[in-house]
């Protein structure tokens, strides 16, 4: 049995140690949010957050994430960042079909974290493992530097 | 197939209202006959007849039904914004849910419930307008009888109804009494001078459910949702058509969690409790198959007949006298080559079923809605009436989700039939890149000819590829004499006014099964068209722009399209040294879209910095969604145009993931400016003509640049070194 810690909460994963997070998260947890894509980390539609490191849930078996923390995108509104790009994300009207959207704001939000003016080859080397096949890349680039230029919010909503 | 394309049902309904069980007016258009069904419905609890348009609860909100699929192309925002524009009521109350499959959400152009063609909001313009016409006008109606004055002094305005005196009452508070009052024979719809909504960039319903991870799609449906949901993976065959001969589960049985092994139509299924153990289960299978019936199709082979068939002329599509050729000046002659190509939405397919004896409930976002209703009543042995489909959102379909052959529904039936559990079948990656209903491969070839004038006196165009809708139900509707519609479209109607024009048709089958996508026929008929205006300009020695305007002359609507591109790119004024601008014209589904794409080649790789585009749709309804259909058009054009490829060798597809099937990513994507040209009452198509003039518009670019003409898709950069 495996602990995890996924979104502030410990979870004991009673399944093999191999099973990709993306499938504890989505069949065990029921936390969809996070995207089946491509299986291989081609197209980031399964991003998440490991320690704060933007990694593909569909590679990362349950034993890599053992003791660890894992946030996805059904949490990423509490922190301030997360909240501040699901926010640009909406002023810019980024969505279309959707679905690769969850991994593309994981993607974004670390790359924030730690880049915190990124300039158009940063965010060509941070989102280009994020396929979307609705072609939203212009704005989703336009919404980055949106987040990254508006003020810190003064709390974030829980 | 049992199924069949009704004449349209919309002149066979009338407008219905009733109470709806939580109280407030419900509106829709009811079938006679479907009319005891639906109240029976009603009265099961249910916030509302499945078949309403429109919901008005007594807090005020005003719920529409969206009767097309919502995949990213925005229906669920600009139909209600049709309803919500003759309704008056306040937009931050409109809510949308996708309707179920039902005969009244039929699409009112094609009889069918589906989503294709470019045609919701078209289809929808009319109807749902007056739907919101009926509800206002009883809602008002409802109003005066309260307050004793006459209607003529009452009207509607942001949710409320106000009267004289400065009377006033919401919506939600006179539902109630309008729901009881007899239908309006007939509503008069608004002068258009006086839209409030339509035509105002308007944001998307959907946006925030689909950015923090709370939106459903078809295959985030679990247990908590369907309780002892099960996941299906297929093994299916390795080449098409081949059939299971045999197979060996032995080693799947001991896989924890998988529960079945069952045969399929088209293959092997393993069920299980989760997706990663029926995976597991599925590697660990073995099948023995029958590769005798399938096809050992080569894509270098296809290509070879094709080229070959183009020599001759085939079925004629559209009648014009060439003779003009012979005594041309200078003739272009030209082939084009366009592969297969996979729709690879980002979700994968997947199809959610639970069968019964005598019902069969499924969850699937569906393109084509009422016909995988009766896909899914054959297969279980039902009547469409026993079969339940509700519309999930899609992760992109392009064309993928509307299937007139079993497929994925099909299949999906077939496996909860046999288990007897809920079953939620799920494609991999791999499945759905390997899969088939491919864009098929085409090959064009044109002869067109200049007098000494630099005027184009003949223009010879082939058509060679296979038939999307021959083995179809829509084949008596849409293949006449030989032709099918979807193959010649873009060709056989261009707008140029071009003297003796001839186009005709070779329709080879090849065993790849083929299926629409993205701008169907256009996707690669625009290419010959606007590569061959190309040359022909060079020829003439006329800039590619002006040479254009010749033909253009009885076709004014597509020359301001042109001239708004031409401008707004700065056709014709210098770029920095590397660099070269093409430009490529296109009309489909209504529309008329023009790119200039503005290119460089680096390093062996075509680099496309900026797009700019404009559009003629008629009536805009929502801009943003205009604008952002548009760059998402020629996005999905420009991944084809670059990298897009399915090859098959001796019947074995060689691509499986985005490894070997790349797609255009954030580093390559142009900048883009997309200009909305107004014109038209009624809007016209907005998802599809985007994408078909970006691939020549890019090869325009690169000719203009190196000089090379590059007439191959993807593009090869062998032919530009």
């Amino acid at each position: 049995m495996i602990t995890v810690t996924v979104n502030g909460q410990p979870f004991k994963i009673p399944v093999a140690a191999d099973t990709p997070l993306l499938w504890i998260l989505r069949d065990h947890l029921k936390m969809t949010g996070t995207k089946f894509g491509c299986g291989m980390a081609l197209c980031g539609a399964c991003t998440v957050h490991v320690n704060g490191e933007a990694v593909r849930a569909c590679v990362t078996p349950l034993s890599a994430v053992e003791g660890k923390r894992v946030e996805t995108i059904e949490d990423i509104g509490n922190t301030a960042l997360g909240k501040k790009v699901q926010e640009a994300w909406l002023a810019e009207d980024v969505v279309q079909c959707g679905y690769c959207q969850s991994g593309q704001i994981m993607s974004a939000v670390a790359l924030l974290s730690k880049n915190k003016n990124p300039s158009d080859t940063d965010i060509d080397a941070a989102m280009s493992g994020n396929i979307c096949r609705c072609g939203t890349y212009n704005r989703v680039r336009a919404a980055i530097k949106r987040a990254a230029a508006a003020p810190a919010p003064v709390k974030a909503k829980a | 197939m049992t199924n069949k394309l009704t004449a349209s049902p919309a002149r066979r309904e009338f407008l219905k209202k009733s109470v709806a069980a939580t109280g407030g007016l419900v509106i829709g258009f009811y079938l006679p006959g479907a009319h005891r069904i639906a109240e029976a419905q009603a009265q099961a609890a249910k916030p509302a007849p499945p078949n309403a348009f429109l919901r008005i609860g007594k807090d005020g909100s005003v719920t529409v039904q969206v009767k097309h699929l919502e995949f990213g192309q925005g229906v669920m925002t600009s139909l209600p914004m049709l309803v919500a524009e003759e309704l008056e009521c306040e937009w931050s109350k409109v809510r949308a849910e996708l309707a179920p499959a039902a005969p009244v959400y039929a699409h009112t152009m094609f009889g069918m419930q589906m989503t294709g063609g470019s045609s919701s909001v078209v289809n929808s313009w009319d109807q749902l307008r007056t739907v919101g016409a009926m509800a206002r006008t009883m809602l008002v109606s409802a109003a005066a009888a309260k307050w004793k004055v006459d209607e003529k002094q009452c009207r509607a305005e942001k949710g409320l109804v106000l009267g004289p005196g400065g009377r006033k009452i919401a919506f939600g508070a006179i539902a109630d009494a309008a729901a009881a009052l007899p239908m309006p024979e007939k509503v008069a719809l608004k002068d258009p001078k006086l839209f409030k909504l339509i035509g105002q960039p308007t944001k998307r319903i959907d946006a925030a459910a689909k950015g923090n991870g709370r939106a459903k799609f078809g295959l985030d449906l679990t247990g908590d949702d369907i309780p002892n949901l099960h996941t299906a993976v297929v093994r299916r065959p390795p080449i098409f058509g081949a059939k299971v001969k045999s197979f060996d589960a032995s080693k799947v049985h001991g896989i924890p969690s998988v529960t079945h092994v069952v045969q399929t139509a088209n293959g092997v299924a393993v069920v299980a409790k989760n997706f990663w153990a029926a995976k597991k289960g599925r590697d660990a299978l073995e099948v023995v198959w029958d590769l005798e019936p399938g096809s050992k199709a080569s894509s270098t082979e296809l290509h070879a007949s094709y080229h070959q068939l183009a020599q001759m002329p085939g079925a004629i599509a559209k009648a014009g006298d060439v003779e003009g050729l012979k005594g041309a000046a200078k003739t272009v002659v030209a082939e084009y080559e366009m592969p297969f190509l996979a729709h690879a939405p980002m979700e994968p397919l997947n199809c959610t079923v639970r069968v019964s004896e005598d019902r069969c409930e499924m969850w699937v976002g569906s393109q084509f809605q009422t016909f995988d209703q009766g896909t899914a009543a054959t297969v279980a042995g039902l009547k469409p009436e026993q079969v339940t489909l509700h519309t999930m959102l899609a992760g992109g379909g392009f064309g993928r989700r509307a299937n007139p052959a079993l497929d994925y529904i099909g299949e999906a039936v077939e496996i909860a039939k046999q288990v007897k559990v809920p079953v939620k079948t799920v494609w991999t990656r791999e499945d759905d890149i390997k899969g088939g209903y491919y864009r098929p491969m085409y090959v064009h070839k044109v002869t067109a000819g200049l007098d000494a004038g630099g005027k184009v006196v003949g223009w010879d165009h082939v058509i060679v590829g296979q038939s999307i809708l021959a083995a179809t139900p829509f084949a008596s509707m849409m293949i006449k004499g030989g032709i099918d519609a979807t193959s010649v479209e873009g060709v056989s109607d261009t707008p140029y006014d071009i003297p003796g024009m001839r186009a005709s048709l070779h329709t080879p089958s090849n065993g790849v099964p083929g299926l629409w996508w993205r701008s169907v026929g256009h996707s690669h008929t625009a290419f010959a068209m606007e590569c061959t205006m190309d040359d022909l300009a060079k020829a003439a020695g006329v800039d590619p722009v002006e040479f254009r305007r010749g033909y253009l002359a009885k076709q004014p609507r597509v020359l301001k399209v042109l001239n708004t591109v031409a401008e707004k790119s700065g056709w014709g004024k210098p770029l920095p040294a590397g660099r070269a601008r093409g430009v490529a014209l296109h009309e489909s589904f209504g529309t008329v879209v023009a790119h200039v794409a503005e290119v460089s080649v680096e390093g062996g790789e075509i680099k496309v910095h900026r797009v700019v585009s404009a559009i003629d749709c008629g009536r805009v309804v929502n801009p943003l969604t205009v604008v952002a259909q548009v760059e998402g058009a020629a996005a999905f054009g420009l991944s084809a145009a670059l990298y897009g490829k399915v090859t098959l060798k001796d019947g074995v597809v060689e691509q499986s993931n985005f490894h070997d099937y790349p797609v255009l990513r954030m580093n390559a994507m142009p900048k883009m400016e997309v200009h909305i040209v107004e014109g038209g009452d009624r809007p016209t198509g907005v998802g599809e003509p985007g994408t078909p003039p970006i691939a020549p518009a890019v090869g325009n670019a690169v000719f203009a640049l190196t000089g090379k003409r590059l007439r191959t898709l993807p593009f090869r950069m062998d032919e530009v070194a």
